[in-house]
């Protein structure tokens, strides 16, 4: 009787148990790189908005404080965007003909307010407040990046919830003083401030990470 | 053993004539068509609930736990027989279990697998059912250890894998032998694969001894974990009617008892159509009908030691509970538990009875009755009135609920029609080794 199977076949069984191993290992390594890459977090990805506002250019080189616009963020859940008005108070005295401020000078002559898109967006089942983290010590670059050297504005981190709890986990390594929240500069972990401020601000961190913190 | 004489060859050409040689019956394509239909319907009951939510199940508050678990229990009892025959028995050394191992083993895989679409259809999101699993997410989120319910995924993939493996590899020497007895070209090529190689040389068969004494040792522990793992789920909670500590050992019990009367349920008729009656003879009948006599009372001893408690705790709610379930709306379920898993396999004590297949049958018929009605007893009964009468409530099961269970008794028959169709039912490496073995000793 001639032999069913060629010789390679003692070749290709064991070889097929190796490449499944490779396959489901490449499979689960490549699920994790697109998960966290820029694609699919679009961390570091500028949204295109009808006026190409520049962080950059009004914060580091105006020195505008982030609540001359976002107004809410010290007392209320949503930082808020700036009215059209806003803008007016200076541009309708300077860049009064600039072609790239034409939608706002539309907005201001038609009442229509501007239309922004988002660029951070939680989920509708996240229960986010500004206020609290800005008056617990948290700074805006923690989570915004150096919104400062943004000439478009993008996320500088993903929003995932692993990355809200590993804050919640260790807040200490994130607060600092008040009168730094909106200092454009990165916080340096020190231990004994962060514990102070943690003392200070009545931060209890045996139930920052449940559920109904964040989901309500 | 038979009462004909058997060789090794006679026993090869036999058992894998059955599906070798035996045509293909106008009897096997209507089984196969009518447990055929059964899939399909599981088919539309699950695209509805998938549609709909599980809404279409008729659970609610206070009854959440439907049929899905109680099919779950049920079908992941009957399981616990092929691991129970194939591992456990091994171990003690009793040869009767070799002419039924490899079809009990089968049952269980198939049994295990309509055991495990509940749950994850139960879950309402069946998509996300990896949040069940500890993997590296960008939640960091991590199961809950403390719950049953995570333990119970554990329990039953394990079970799930381990079954698999050792029935697998049970089947490589049978594989073999289909190999070299069929005349087809593609046929040898596909059992070969199956076969891994197989020779059949002193280190292949000191090897394949050594791996399946190996699995049976890790199967042995799995009857008795798995189902108390799936008792925990019940007793963990502290509802009246599921908090109490008799659970694992009564639900094992339970287990195996309910699994030898679904092995019984499909011998019985497979050996006669197969003409198996030498190979699967009477003592194996009355060897699975003393395990289910004995088990049988050990789930007896459970229901009294629960009624017992309820008196002797003297708790309110716990008598309340045992008085619910002989008078309450679901009076019938109670007395169908009794009658069929009491009463009934009181029977088995005649040896006359152990012995005749069709009393055998329905007896079998019975318990598989029963078991059902013991865990829509020990679900629903107990769900539907707690501790407050405010939130006490009813559940039937809907059409939904009908159509997605018998879907899956479907989906086990289609299962097991294609395995004694495409797979020697019968061991026939460990026949013939009997046979020789047993030839000595003459």
């Amino acid at each position: 009787m001639p032999q069913l199977f060629q010789r390679y076949t003692n070749t290709l069984a064991p070889a097929s148990i190796v490449a499944v191993f490779i396959a489901l290992s490449a499979a689960v390594w490549g699920m994790h790189a697109i998960i966290f890459s820029p694609y699919a977090t679009e961390v570091g990805q500028p949204v295109s908005q009808v006026v190409p506002f520049s962080h950059q250019h009004h914060v580091s080189g105006l020195g505008i404080d982030c609540r001359y616009c976002h107004t809410g963020v010290e007392t209320s859940a949503f930082a808020g965007l700036p009215a059209t008005e806003t803008c007016m108070t200076c541009h309708s005295q300077i860049w009064r003909d600039a072609p790239m401020l034409e939608p706002v000078r539309q907005s201001w002559a038609t009442g229509q307010p501007l239309h922004w898109n988002r660029v951070h967006n939680l989920p509708d089942y996240v229960y986010f407040d500004h206020s609290i983290h800005i008056q617990k010590g948290v700074g805006c670059i923690s989570c915004h990046g150096h919104v400062d050297r943004m000439p478009l504005m993008a996320k500088s981190e993903t929003l995932y919830m692993r990355w809200c709890l590993d804050c919640h986990k260790a807040p200490e390594v994130h607060l600092r003083p008040a009168n730094e929240v909106f200092v454009m500069k990165e916080t340096v972990p020190d231990e004994k401030r962060g514990a102070a401020l943690l003392r200070a601000e009545e931060i209890d961190k045996t139930h920052l990470q449940d559920c109904s913190v964040c989901h309500r | 053993m038979p009462t004909t004489v058997q060789t090794c060859e006679t026993l090869s050409e036999r058992l894998s004539a059955v599906v070798l040689k035996r045509p293909t019956k106008l009897g096997w394509f209507t089984c196969l068509a009518i447990s055929f239909t059964g899939v399909l319907m599981l088919n539309v009951a699950i695209s509805w609930l998938l549609l709909r939510g599980v809404g279409v199940w008729g659970i609610n508050e206070p009854v959440a736990w439907g049929f899905a678990i109680v099919n779950f229990v049920w079908w992941i009892g009957i399981g616990h027989a092929g691991t129970f025959i194939s591992a456990i028995l091994l171990l003690l050394h009793q040869h009767w279990r070799t002419s039924i191992n490899r079809f009990t083993e089968a049952m269980t895989l198939f049994a295990v697998a309509c055991a495990a679409l509940f749950p994850l259809l139960h879950l309402g999101r069946p998509w996300v059912f990896y949040f069940l699993l500890p993997y590296p997410d960008t939640m960091r989120l991590w199961p809950q250890w403390r719950s049953p319910l995570v333990w119970d995924v554990f329990a039953v993939s394990t079970y799930f894998t381990v079954s698999l493996v050792y029935w697998y590899i049970g089947l490589v020497p049978d594989l073999a032998t289909m190999r070299d007895r069929a005349t087809r070209r593609w046929i040898k090529v596909l059992y070969g694969i199956g076969a891994l190689g197989w020779r059949g040389s002193a280190k292949h068969w000191a090897r394949y001894e050594m791996a399946y004494l190996l699995l049976a040792g890790l199967a042995t522990p799995l009857v008795l974990s798995v189902h108390s793992v799936v008792s925990l789920d019940f007793a963990v909670a502290v509802l009246p009617g599921w908090h109490s500590t008799i659970f694992p050992p009564y639900f094992v019990a339970g287990a195996i008892f309910s699994g030898f009367a679904m092995v019984l349920t499909l011998l019985i008729p497979f050996r006669k159509i197969y003409k198996l009656e030498d190979v699967i003879s009477e003592r194996h009948l009355d060897l699975a009908s003393k395990v289910m006599l004995a088990t049988g009372l050990m789930v007896a001893l459970g229901y009294a030691s629960e009624h017992w408690m309820a008196w002797y705790s003297d708790e309110p709610n716990e008598e309340f509970l045992a008085l619910n379930r002989m008078l309450g709306p679901y009076w019938p379920v109670w007395w169908t538990t009794m009658t069929c898993n009491i009463l009934v396999p009181q029977l088995l004590w005649w040896r006359r009875i152990r012995t005749s297949p069709l009393p055998l049958f329905i007896i079998s018929l019975l318990v598989n009755v029963g078991m059902w009605a013991e865990r829509y007893m020990i679900v629903v009964v107990s769900l539907h009135r707690d501790f407050l009468p405010s939130s006490w409530g009813k559940f039937h099961g809907t059409v939904w609920d009908w159509a997605t269970f018998g879907g899956t008794i479907g989906l086990f028959f289609t299962l097991m029609f294609l395995f004694v169709r495409l797979l020697p039912m019968i061991p026939i490496a460990e026949l013939r080794k009997q046979t020789v073995e047993e030839g000595k000793e003459v």
